[in-house]
Formats: C-alpha cells, sequence, structure tokens
C-alpha cells in the first residue's frame, strides 16, 4: 500500500497540489483563506444557502459530470483527482463573461450580490447537464440549493430559461465542447494507494482499496467514516466535535458501484444520493416527489444514501421509504459480511446494531413486486430542502380476493429512530382495503407513536400528519378522482 | 430637462455592479484585503433569558488555541452602549442578562474558527431569574420598554355601539429574521494618533461612527466608517451594525491589532433583532355594506430587552393600521412591551405591516360575516377623493389612486371570473382547497423623524472628463447607487460609464441618515442632482463665455455641449474649464419639503406622499397536512415615474415574497426557556426558488408620475412591495374558510405554517359539524 499526502485536483486548467492543511480544512476555507478566491462565498457554512456552491468536474463512464457542491461543509480532502470550478474560473479567455452570468446580468438576476456566484454556479451546472430548453421543475431543480433573499427569484428563474441565447466562442465550459483534453488530465489524477493526510490532532485516511478501507476501519474502530459529509461537515463547522481520525471512503473506485442483482439493487457506500435516486426511481417512480424534495441538488451531489441510512437520523428521509420497501443493509467487519434488514439496524435515538469498526457497505433495495402499492409522502414548512416534520412510507399488496396481504408502513420524524408503524400494520392485515380498515389503522397509528415538539412541529400535530397521510395513501391506492397532493396542481 | 428626451432616467439599465456581483469580484466587507496580522473576534453568549450573572470565568477562553485575549465592558473605554435612540443596549453586559443569546465577552483569535471555538469555553454561572417571553405575557404583566401610545378619533364606541353589525377578535403575526446572505461584519483597523477606519456592513455609516467613537471615548472626526456594499440589509443593518463595529474596536483598541468582527449565521441570528412580532385585539362596527362605523385596536409589540428603534416601528404601526382605508372613528392604542428576547428592530415596512396586516384582517372577517366578497368590503372603505380623505393621524391623502389601480388589477387578473372558478374546483375537492385574495397597499414615504429627511452628496468631476459621485446612502442591493449614477448623468448628459460611483463614506458626506424608509433615491437622489446642477451651471456659464452666448443657451447633449457656434465634447470642455480656474467638484443637499408632524398629538404630515399598489393571490392548501402552495400572483404597483423599471420591478418582486415568507413559512420558534430554536437555515426557512409562483403578472404601473416633486416624478419602492404578500396570507385564510361552513371566521395566525393551517382547517370543520 503506496501511502501519500497530497491533495491533487484540477483548478483553472493546472494540477493543483495542496500539502499540509488541517485534513478538516473545507473547500470554502480554503478557497477564501488559502487562495484569497472570495468570490465563493459563506452564507451559513452548514449547506443550506448555497452562496458557496461550487462546480466539481468528474470522470464517469468517459464523460466529465459537473456536479455542483456545497464548498462549506466539504473538505478540500475529499477534491483529490477532481477538477473544481469556481466562479473565478468562468472568465472567457477573451475576458467576457460566461453566458450564465451573462444571462444574469441581462435578466437583472442580481441584487445585493451576495447569493449571485452560487446561482452562477448551480446555473452552471443546469447548463452543462441539464436539459437545452429547461422548464421551471428543471430550474427549480437546479436552483433547490440557493436561497436568495433580494430577488424573490423570478429574474433568475428567466435567466434560466435564457441560457442558451449566448454564443459559446472563448467560453472555458459549454456543453457538447470537446472535452478530450479535461478527460484525459482527470484519468492522469485518478488517486491511489492510500492518503494519510495530518493536522493537528487530526488524521485522515483516504484508502481508494475496498479491503484496505476495511482493514483500516476494523484497525481504528473510534474512527469517524466520512462518505459525502453532509452529516459530519456541520459537527466540524458547528458542533465543533473533537474528531481526532477520519476515514475517507469516497475514494474507493468499488463502492462506487450500483449493482442489479436478483436481490434488487445493490447500492455502494460512495454513491452519491443524486446517482442513488437515479437508479431508485428508474425501479420505484413513486419516490419522485422524495427525490426532489430530499435536501437540494448539490447535497445529494454530495451526501451518499449509505450515509444517510448509517448516520441514522431520527428524522432522515430515506429510510422510511426503504424501510416500507423492504430494503437490507450489509454490514461489514474486516472481512465480515452480513445482512439485516434495515429497520433491524436501528436500536434507539442513534443507537445501531453495528458494532466499533463495522461499516454499510450496501443497502439493497428489493425490485418492485407486481401488484405493490407504493408511496411515500414528505411533509415540512417549505417544499424545498427543509427537514421533514414527518415523513410516511407505504407499501401494500393485496391478495386476490381483496385483503391486504402484506403491509409495511414506516416513518421518519415520529420516534427516536425511523421506524415501522406495527399497531397500523396489523390494523390493515388480512382485511379489505376499506374505510373501516383505515380507520382502524389510523387510530392504532396513535399507539405506535409518541412523537416530540420541537422548532420544526409540535407532537399532536406531527400525530395528526401521520394520520391523514395514512389516509391520502388510501385516498390514493382506492384511486379518488381529484387530485390530493399539492404537486398535481403546480 | 423632461423624461422624454432622458438619457438613463427611466430606462431599464442593469445594477451598477451587475458585472461584478456574477463574476465573483464585487467585494463585500469579508472580501476586502484586511491588513497583515489581522485577528479575528467571536462573541460569547448567554445562555439564559433572564438573570445575574454570578461568575465569569474566562481562563479557559483564553487559554484556548489560538487566542490573543478577551475582551468584557472593563474593556471599554467610553460608553458601553450602542443603542441610538435610547441608551440602553449595552456592548457587552456586564451584571444582567436579559436574553438568551446576549453577548457576554468578546474573544479574539488569530482565525475566526479558533475565536468561535474559544467563545464556548467560558464558565458562566447566572442566578436566574423569572422571564417575560411574549408580548402577551408581558403585557399582562405591564412590562414596557416605552410608554404605551393611543391615537383616538372621532367617537369610536358610540358608533360600535351604534352599527348594524358588530365583530370582535384577536389575532397574532409572527416575526421574521432578515437573513440577509451576507452576514454582520465589521473590520476595525487602528490608525495613526487615535484615529479608526472601519469597515461595516452597514445602513447606517454615520450611526456606526458615532457608536464607535463613544465607546472609543473619541469624536466623530477620530473614526471613519466605510461601506461599499452589503449582501443585503432590508434594516437588519440599521441599528445593529454597531454593536458589532464598536465590538471589533473594542478588540482592535485592546489588541493594537486590525480586527475582523465576522458573525457566523448562527450567532447573527441569536443576537440581533428581527422583525418585531405583534398581537392584537379588535372591535368594529359597520354596516351593511361592510364600512366600518367605528374600530378600536389594540396593538402589542414584542420589543424584546431595550428600546432600540421599537418607538417609530410602532408609532409606523398605528400609521399604516388605516392601509387604504378610511377609519373615521377609531380608538388605536400600541403597548411596545418589554420581553427577555434579542431587542427586535427595524425590518422593510418598519412596523407598517405589522399594522396593514390587522386592518386586512379585520376586512376579511367583515367580508366572512356579512357574506359578501372581501374585495366589495375593502373597495367600500377606501379613502375617498374630497372626501373621506383624511387619516387618524390628520393628514389628508392628495394622491389616492386606490380605486383605478385596484380596479385595473381585478380586471386585468380576471379576479371574479378567478373567483368562480375557485369555488367550483374546491367544490369538488375534498382534499386540496384553493383561496384567492385581492389586498392593497397603501404607503407613506418619509422618515417619521423629520430631521432623517435630509441627504447630502458630494461630486467631483475630474479634469479628465471622468466623473465620481459620493452621497450618504448605502448599496445593499435596492439599485440606489444605479439610480444616482443615472441621476448624474442625466443632469450632466453624459454617458453613465463617464461616472464612478465610490463607496459610502463618513469622510465624504457626515451626518448622514440611514439608508433605510424607502427613502434612499429621494433623498440621495435629489442631492446628487443638487450637485449635478451646481457644476452644469458653472459649465454652462462657463461655455457661454467662450461662445458669447447667454448660459441657458448652451445646450447639454449627449456628452456634448453646444452654446452658439462652439461645441465641445464633455471632456474637452472640463477640461478648458480647469485652465480656465473653474470649481469642478460640488456637494449637494437636499431636505424633503412639506412635512411635518406633531409627535405628542399624532397629527401633522408626517409622508410626504404614499405608495400604492395591490395584489390578487391565488393558493392551495392540502388539508391533510396544511402545507399551502402559491399558484399565481397578479401586481400592479405604483412607483411615479419609475427611474429604472427593472430595478423597481425586482424590488417589487422580491419584496412581495419576502412579504409572503414572513406571513407563511418563516417562522421563529423560542422554546420555553427562551432560547431561539431557528437560528439557522435549517431551521428558518424563507422562501425558496420553488415558491416564487409557476403564474406571475407583475407590472408597475404606467403614467403615473408622482404629484410632488420628488426625483424626477418618481416613488420610493424599497418597502411598499413588502406588503403586497398579505394577499398570499389572505388567499390561504379564504381557502381553510372553504373548508366550513359559510360564514366561518378561520382562527389562522400568521405565519400560515402548515401547522396553523391544519389547525385552522380542523377547527372550521369541527365548527361546521
Ligand atoms: C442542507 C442539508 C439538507 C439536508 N436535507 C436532508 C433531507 O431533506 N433529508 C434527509 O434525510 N437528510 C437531509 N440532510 C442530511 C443528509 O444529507 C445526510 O444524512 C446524508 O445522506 C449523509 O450522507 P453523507 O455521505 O454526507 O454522510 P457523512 O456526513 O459523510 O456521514 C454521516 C454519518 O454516517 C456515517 N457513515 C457514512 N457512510 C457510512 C458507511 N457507509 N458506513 C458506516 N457509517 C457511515 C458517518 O460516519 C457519519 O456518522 C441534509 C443535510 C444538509 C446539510
Ligand atoms: S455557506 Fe450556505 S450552503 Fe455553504
Ligand atoms: S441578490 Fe441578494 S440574496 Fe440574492
Amino acid at each position: 500500500m503506496s501511502e501519500h499526502d497530497s491533495i491533487r485536483f484540477v483548478l483553472d486548467g493546472r494540477v493543483h497540489t495542496v500539502t499540509g492543511i488541517d485534513p478538516t480544512t473545507t473547500v470554502l476555507q480554503y478557497l477564501r483563506e488559502h487562495l484569497g478566491r472570495t468570490g465563493t462565498k459563506e452564507g451559513c457554512a452548514e449547506g443550506d444557502c448555497g452562496a458557496c456552491t461550487v462546480v466539481l468536474a468528474e470522470l464517469r463512464d468517459g464523460r466529465v459530470q459537473y456536479l455542483p457542491i456545497n464548498a462549506c461543509i466539504r473538505f478540500v480532502a475529499t477534491l483529490d483527482g477532481k477538477e473544481l470550478i469556481t466562479v473565478e474560473s468562468l472568465r472567457g479567455t477573451d475576458g467576457r463573461l460566461h453566458p450564465v452570468q451573462q444571462a444574469l446580468v441581462d435578466h437583472h438576476g442580481s441584487q445585493c450580490g451576495f447569493c449571485t456566484p452560487g446561482f452562477v454556479m448551480s446555473l452552471l451546472g443546469l447548463y452543462l447537464d441539464g436539459p437545452a430548453q429547461p422548464d421551471r421543475r428543471a430550474i427549480d431543480d437546479a436552483l433547490s440549493g440557493n436561497l436568495c433573499r433580494c430577488t424573490g427569484y423570478r429574474p433568475i428563474i428567466t435567466a434560466a430559461q435564457h441560457l442558451r441565447d449566448y454564443g459559446t466562442d472563448a467560453v472555458p465550459f459549454a456543453p457538447g465542447q470537446d472535452e478530450s483534453a479535461r478527460i484525459a488530465q482527470l484519468q492522469g489524477l485518478r488517486p491511489d494507494g492510500t492518503r494519510v493526510l495530518r493536522g493537528d490532532g487530526v488524521t485522515l485516511y483516504a484508502p481508494t482499496d475496498a479491503d484496505a478501507f476495511a482493514r483500516l476501519y476494523a484497525e481504528h474502530p473510534q474512527a469517524t467514516v466520512l462518505a459525502g459529509g453532509t452529516d459530519v461537515g456541520l459537527w466540524i463547522n458547528k458542533q465543533f466535535r473533537p474528531i481526532d481520525t477520519f476515514l475517507y471512503l469516497g475514494d474507493v473506485a468499488a463502492f462506487d458501484a450500483i449493482e442489479q442483482d436478483a436481490q434488487g439493487l445493490c447500492i455502494g457506500p460512495a454513491v452519491s444520493l443524486s446517482r442513488a435516486f437515479r437508479a431508485l426511481l428508474d425501479a420505484y417512480s413513486a419516490l419522485d416527489e422524495l427525490h426532489r424534495r430530499f435536501a437540494s441538488t448539490p447535497i445529494r451531489n454530495s451526501g451518499t444514501l449509505c450515509g444517510n441510512v448509517a448516520n441514522g437520523s431520527p428524522i432522515g428521509d430515506s429510510m422510511p421509504a426503504l424501510i416500507a420497501l423492504g430494503a437490507r443493509v450489509r454490514l461489514r467487519h474486516g472481512d465480515e459480511r452480513r445482512e439485516l434488514p434495515l429497520d433491524a439496524l436501528y436500536l434507539d435515538y442513534m443507537r445501531q446494531d453495528r458494532r466499533p469498526g463495522e461499516f454499510v457497505e450496501a443497502v439493497i433495495v428489493p425490485a418492485p413486486r407486481a401488484g405493490q402499492r407504493f408511496a411515500t409522502y414528505k411533509v415540512s414548512k417549505r417544499i424545498d430542502q427543509d427537514i421533514s416534520a414527518v415523513c410516511g412510507a407505504y407499501a401494500l399488496e393485496l391478495a386476490a380476493d381483496g385483503r391486504v396481504h402484506d403491509v409495511r408502513i414506516a416513518y421518519g420524524g415520529m420516534a427516536a429512530t425511523p421506524k415501522r408503524a406495527a399497531g397500523a400494520e396489523a390494523a390493515l392485515r388480512g382485511r379489505p382495503f376499506d374505510e373501516a380498515a383505515l380507520a382502524d389503522a389510523m387510530r392504532a397509528l396513535a399507539g405506535d407513536f409518541t412523537p416530540l415538539t420541537d422548532a420544526r412541529a409540535s407532537a399532536d400535530y406531527r400525530r395528526e400528519v401521520a394520520a391523514n397521510l395514512l389516509s391520502r395513501f388510501w385516498l390514493e391506492a382506492t384511486g379518488v378522482a381529484a387530485p390530493v397532493r399539492l404537486s398535481e396542481l403546480a | 430637462m423632461s423624461n422624454a428626451e432622458s438619457i438613463t432616467i427611466g430606462r431599464a439599465r442593469e445594477h451598477e455592479s451587475a458585472h461584478l456581483h456574477v463574476s465573483g469580484e464585487a467585494r463585500y466587507t469579508d472580501d476586502v484585503t484586511a491588513p497583515a496580522g489581522t485577528l479575528h473576534g467571536a462573541f460569547g453568549l448567554s445562555r439564559i433569558a433572564h438573570g445575574r450573572i454570578r461568575s465569569l470565568d474566562l481562563a479557559p477562553v483564553l487559554a484556548a488555541p489560538g487566542v490573543v485575549a478577551v475582551v468584557t465592558a472593563a474593556d471599554i473605554p467610553g460608553e458601553n452602549n450602542y443603542g441610538a435612540v435610547v441608551h440602553d443596549d449595552p456592548i457587552f453586559t456586564e451584571a444582567l442578562v436579559e436574553y438568551a443569546g446576549q453577548p457576554l465577552f468578546g474573544v479574539v483569535a488569530t482565525s475566526h474558527d479558533a475565536a468561535r471555538r474559544a467563545a464556548r469555553r467560558a464558565r458562566v454561572e447566572y442566578e436566574e431569574l423569572p422571564a417575560l417571553l411574549s408580548a402577551r405575557e408581558a403585557l399582562a404583566a405591564g412590562s414596557f420598554v416605552l410608554p404605551s401610545e393611543r391615537i383616538t378619533r372621532g367617537e369610536p364606541d358610540a358608533r360600535i355601539a351604534a352599527a348594524p353589525h358588530r365583530l370582535d377578535g384577536e389575532y397574532a403575526v409572527g416575526g421574521q429574521d432578515h437573513f440577509y446572505l451576507e452576514g454582520q461584519i465589521a473590520l476595525a483597523v487602528p490608525q495613526e494618533d487615535g484615529c479608526w477606519r472601519i469597515l461595516s456592513s452597514t445602513q447606517h455609516p454615520s450611526e456606526v461612527q458615532h457608536v464607535v467613537a463613544h465607546a472609543l471615548g473619541v469624536t466623530a472626526k477620530d473614526v471613519t466608517v466605510e461601506m461599499r456594499r452589503m449582501g443585503g440589509g432590508f434594516g437588519g443593518k440599521e441599528s445593529q451594525p454597531a454593536l458589532i463595529a464598536a465590538a471589533a474596536a473594542v478588540m482592535a483598541r485592546k489588541t493594537g491589532r486590525a480586527v475582523k468582527l465576522r458573525l457566523d449565521r448562527d450567532d447573527d441570528m441569536l443576537l440581533t433583532g428581527k422583525r418585531h412580532d405583534f398581537w392584537y385585539r379588535y372591535e368594529v362596527g359597520f354596516g351593511d355594506d361592510g364600512r366600518i362605523h367605528g374600530a378600536r385596536l389594540l396593538l402589542a409589540s414584542r420589543c424584546g430587552y431595550s428600546v432600540d428603534l421599537s418607538g417609530p416601528v410602532n408609532d409606523r404601526a398605528m400609521f399604516h393600521v388605516d392601509n387604504a382605508y378610511c377609519l373615521e372613528h377609531v380608538d388605536i392604542v400600541s403597548h411596545r412591551c418589554k420581553t427577555h428576547t434579542v431587542s427586535n428592530t427595524a425590518f422593510r415596512g418598519f412596523g407598517g405591516p405589522q399594522g396593514m396586516v390587522l386592518i386586512e384582517q379585520v376586512m376579511d372577517e367583515i367580508a366572512r360575516h356579512l357574506g359578501r366578497d372581501p374585495l366589495e368590503v375593502r373597495r367600500a372603505n377606501f379613502y375617498g377623493i374630497g372626501e373621506r380623505d383624511e387619516t387618524h393621524y390628520r393628514m389628508k391623502v392628495e394622491d389616492n389612486i386606490l380605486e383605478p389601480l385596484v380596479q385595473r388589477l381585478a380586471t386585468e387578473s380576471d379576479y371574479h371570473a378567478r373567483r368562480a372558478a375557485v369555488a367550483a374546483f374546491n367544490a369538488a375537492s375534498p382534499v386540496l382547497k384553493k383561496g384567492l385574495a385581492l389586498t392593497p397597499v397603501k404607503f407613506g414615504i418619509s422618515f417619521t423623524a423629520t430631521h432623517y429627511n435630509q441627504a447630502g452628496a458630494l461630486l467631483h468631476v475630474y479634469n479628465d472628463g471622468s466623473v465620481q459621485i459620493n452621497h450618504g446612502g448605502t448599496e445593499m442591493g435596492q439599485g440606489l447607487h444605479t439610480k444616482v449614477v443615472q441621476v448624474v448623468a442625466e443632469e450632466l448628459a453624459i454617458d453613465p460609464a463617464r461616472i464612478r460611483i465610490t463607496a459610502t463614506a463618513t469622510d465624504k458626506v457626515p451626518n448622514t441618515s440611514a439608508t433605510a424608509a424607502s427613502s434612499g433615491s429621494d433623498l440621495n437622489g435629489m442631492a446628487a442632482r443638487d450637485a449635478a446642477r451646481k457644476i452644469r451651471a458653472r459649465l454652462a456659464a462657463f461655455a457661454a463665455g467662450q461662445a458669447g452666448v447667454a448660459a441657458d443657451a448652451v445646450v447639454f447633449e449627449r456628452d456634448r455641449i453646444v452654446a452658439g457656434e462652439r461645441e465641445w465634447p464633455f471632456a474637452a470642455l472640463v477640461k478648458a474649464a480647469y485652465l480656465a480656474r473653474v470649481q469642478l467638484w460640488d456637494s449637494g443637499y437636499y431636505r424633503t419639503p412639506k412635512i411635518h408632524y406633531d409627535r405628542a398629538t399624532f397629527s401633522g404630515r408626517p409622508f410626504y406622499y404614499f405608495a400604492y399598489g395591490a395584489a390578487v393571490a391565488e393558493v392551495a392548501i392540502d388539508t391533510l397536512t396544511g402545507e399551502t402552495r402559491l399558484l399565481r400572483v397578479d401586481i400592479l404597483h405604483d412607483v411615479g415615474s419609475s427611474l429604472n423599471p427593472a430595478l423597481d420591478l425586482g424590488q417589487v418582486e422580491g419584496g412581495f415574497l419576502q412579504g409572503v415568507g414572513w406571513l407563511t413559512c418563516e417562522e421563529l420558534w423560542w422554546n420555553p426557556r427562551g432560547e431561539l430554536a431557528t437560528h439557522a437555515p435549517s431551521t428558518y426557512k424563507i422562501p425558496a426558488c420553488s415558491d416564487w409562483p409557476a403564474e406571475w403578472h407583475v407590472a408597475l404601473l404606467e403614467r403615473a408620475p408622482n404629484r410632488e416633486e420628488t426625483i424626477y416624478r418618481s416613488k420610493a419602492v424599497g418597502e411598499p412591495p413588502f406588503m403586497l404578500g398579505i394577499a398570499a396570507f389572505q388567499a390561504i385564510r379564504d381557502a381553510v374558510a372553504a373548508c366550513g361552513a359559510p360564514g366561518c371566521r378561520p382562527p389562522l395566525d400568521a405565519p400560515a405554517t402548515p401547522e396553523a393551517v391544519l389547525r385552522a382547517v380542523d377547527a372550521v370543520r369541527a365548527a361546521g359539524r
């Protein structure tokens, strides 16, 4: 195993090598404080406002992918082998503004301008990887991670509709541009061996080999696994948690795989939420709304599905759906592997059936079963980029006689862990799926959970909404004529 | 000069910094290269809402890595205060804690992070005291920051008693965090001979200058404050930046080094003031047509622990409690409640919105009670022309355009047909319900503190023909600098590209007012015009002399000056004038005419004029969860003769959505111990992109010059559109009402969060059973 201690990434066309920095230095701190590139802004330092958005270019399947991410919670240590694009990178060779910048100028998309570099970078992602004529939905999705307090977004939406109005001569990043040089450059930077970055009382290991990772974690069971860092970044930034050892899994190529087999989809630990959802949506289109409302585009580009599951927050959004679908997790410790139904992983508040040094090697999602009805609903104060007050998921199979053959109901935001509604399930099982059964199940839900009151919602609200979401599922599953979701009206 | 031949006035010019915003080159305070060796500060905050400090042990803070110094009240050589009106805001509190999040001390360290980490290490022992957290609690306890005020007009009690219909009720509206994207920040740089240079993200450089001087025990002449641009202000950078700047200066004084104090978002939200939340009680008597015969209105606001700007904020709430409606017999009582929470402050509208939401709620209540269309009730109460045209503070409404504006909007938005369509939808839709509402805005323009209505500018024409303009206003995104450049370009008839506008600085224009009350371009545009006219007059006199014609025969047009037979490019004339020893720089000054107002009797003409607008909002609600969606908005807004329609439209759209956020998704939530739990964007939700409706029609009212002689007959636009957001709230209320029996009065307070909406839906359904 070869060891080295540098971070190499492409910046403005040149390979940039970083050594000797604290491994928890964020990309934002590095840009602003070390490089004096102050175009990228800090608005919150927690991934919520998008002022710090930068774009990462990565090689995938021989193509370059452009992914907006939040620089404020991402460690520079995770940029190895990638290209970092910041707002300063966009000037044309003749000094002109990039089309996304010019569109914002022409449509008056900036007022105070503080959010603007972040919007520029999210729009760059849309411009390079999105549809040529983005509709409102595509625009909202691309901008879901950017807050603007001044404009009301209207002029930014208009600008987003006009990105392709401009020529691409002398523009450093444009759709369909010849990328062979960029590809070659990135290929030359492929990480290998294990990087070990040491800072003041902090060490970060970044192996590239899966077995090496497993071994390192078994040897350092006290280490904190780092995946996309969308949770961990905040622990460092906001909570100042004392963590002395990080084990970064994002450089392990084998972890970045989605496999389809007889059991279903097997999603590896480095697979981003964006990629995971894309694969899951092919199987379960009912996940579409949850996908859109899960964090934001840049958070989904960094964060992983396995990380969401492994973090195990009671308000994590993927777990209710995954539990309802009967997903399993594959855990690995050294060379030992075992599998659990996902709901069995969660023991109590932030406590899991996972021993030190054991990590989530995959989330396995079964293929849809014929006749299965499935839905998941997220409820939050704001439609986009908000944390759930309640998130419910429902999977139902009816027998030929119309009776409930199998039903799995799971909620987030209702208990100390993501949790199945055992009472409600029992109230439905074996009965015709009718109004009487629904009423019993809604009543039973009250006994399934004792939710809390916090800034997001009161316990009473959570209880009532949990029951109401079940009735929405019933309405949709039994086929009502009138729309029952706001998203159907937009 | 008329608009017809205008060079830049009325054109949709881009923001003067747009190219810098999009390229990341625009420098905000944190982006300016700081002097070598600059240190970084952070505040140590109290953890309790109310109590005495028994002991404060800062040894662990000092011992933390990177820490250079700690500062407390004892390190302040001058006055430990940043309150501008009443001196009751300590920079660092000494013995008494009055809200959770109050600064106790400061840490200075080698990095921003080190300072933040160290600040948490203090060991503080408190003797906790009971805390009053809400306006209602404080009202019951008789706890106020200022005496209560009252305006009574006519004979409200008798009129209410005699009215055919009567209603009473209670209502409440939440506060709002400014959530400017750029947090509070200041950089204090010690200079020679006891002088100071302060970079501050502030709407009020002069106040920062004074507060810093007083804290340091020096005078205004020793402190220069500079401000190029803010990443948003919205009123949150009117009085609050003085705290940040003064603390940074105290830290810099103690360490002898430059200190940057940039608040982390959580600290910013915990320790800076917000929009006042209000609680109301009302009683109205009205006729069959919905016209109010008499009203009694009680307004109680949560001011927080100190006075700050609560006086004028609550005054403005009282002034605006009429909105568009003539209240002939009315009694208005305003309580300014003292609570153990952060001291609330200016926020776009400055209390006006909190007055207007109340009367809009009352209008809706009356309409529901009578079973009439709320729009008809509103129109029945509009101010008249030539009759019913005096406000409750004795000002004649001379520029009333409510009726034509609202009529036009109702027609163009198809209000009546859509009301029927909404009803049809609701009849067939058990789960989702739609609602529709049209609400008007009438907003008074001028600072109610009359002396604030003055401004200065400084214009330099260099002898190469390039121009610098400086004025006392600050740029926070609203486009003030763009408009001022337009004014100067227009007056000198030159290409705006010749003109550079420079950072607001207290050593260029002194004694400036806050850039607030929407007055930025009204005041500073006029001051800049005054300066430009002086220069122009001198250039004209010089050219006239050269050409042997009268000065008024000299024509300025598009970078050229023509006098009789002679003609000069602008730069050439300037050069010649310089050589002939003509003064090419000057100052400009303006004070708003006509206004006067007697605070003792709450009467006079506090406002130079009114700005008008109206919005129609259509929403849908989900009766299973209480979630809402804004589906469509139609807006018609009055900016007089627009100086720049692109910028004005930006203010209208942005203000509207910010108003919607205030009344829907933005909820400030304190736990029972008085700690604000929503102190970051993860928990405090301002509108996101998808909250802008799928369909919108937003227009400026055309051919509507200001009756008053404002700058090119334009009207102020910063604040008025904020209140257009009330339409969205009333539309939600309309949708909730659709769940109940006809005539039901949904018990819905603002913000209409999903939880609040669901509770209201449940209530009207239960009542209908
Ligand atoms: C602005 C913002 C919005 C968000 N919105 C949502 C939302 O709407 N819904 C939602 O559910 N979540 C949301 N989140 C949280 C979500 O992004 C994370 O939970 C994410 O899925 C975690 O993945 P990660 O790769 O970033 O994990 P990291 O932050 O790297 O790690 C998270 C935790 O899991 C551990 N871990 C990671 N991978 C593994 C593994 N393979 N095996 C063992 N342990 C592992 C880490 O040690 C750590 O304890 C949001 C976060 C932010 C910052
Ligand atoms: S700074 Fe707000 S998302 Fe990064
Ligand atoms: S332009 Fe000010 S926050 Fe977007």
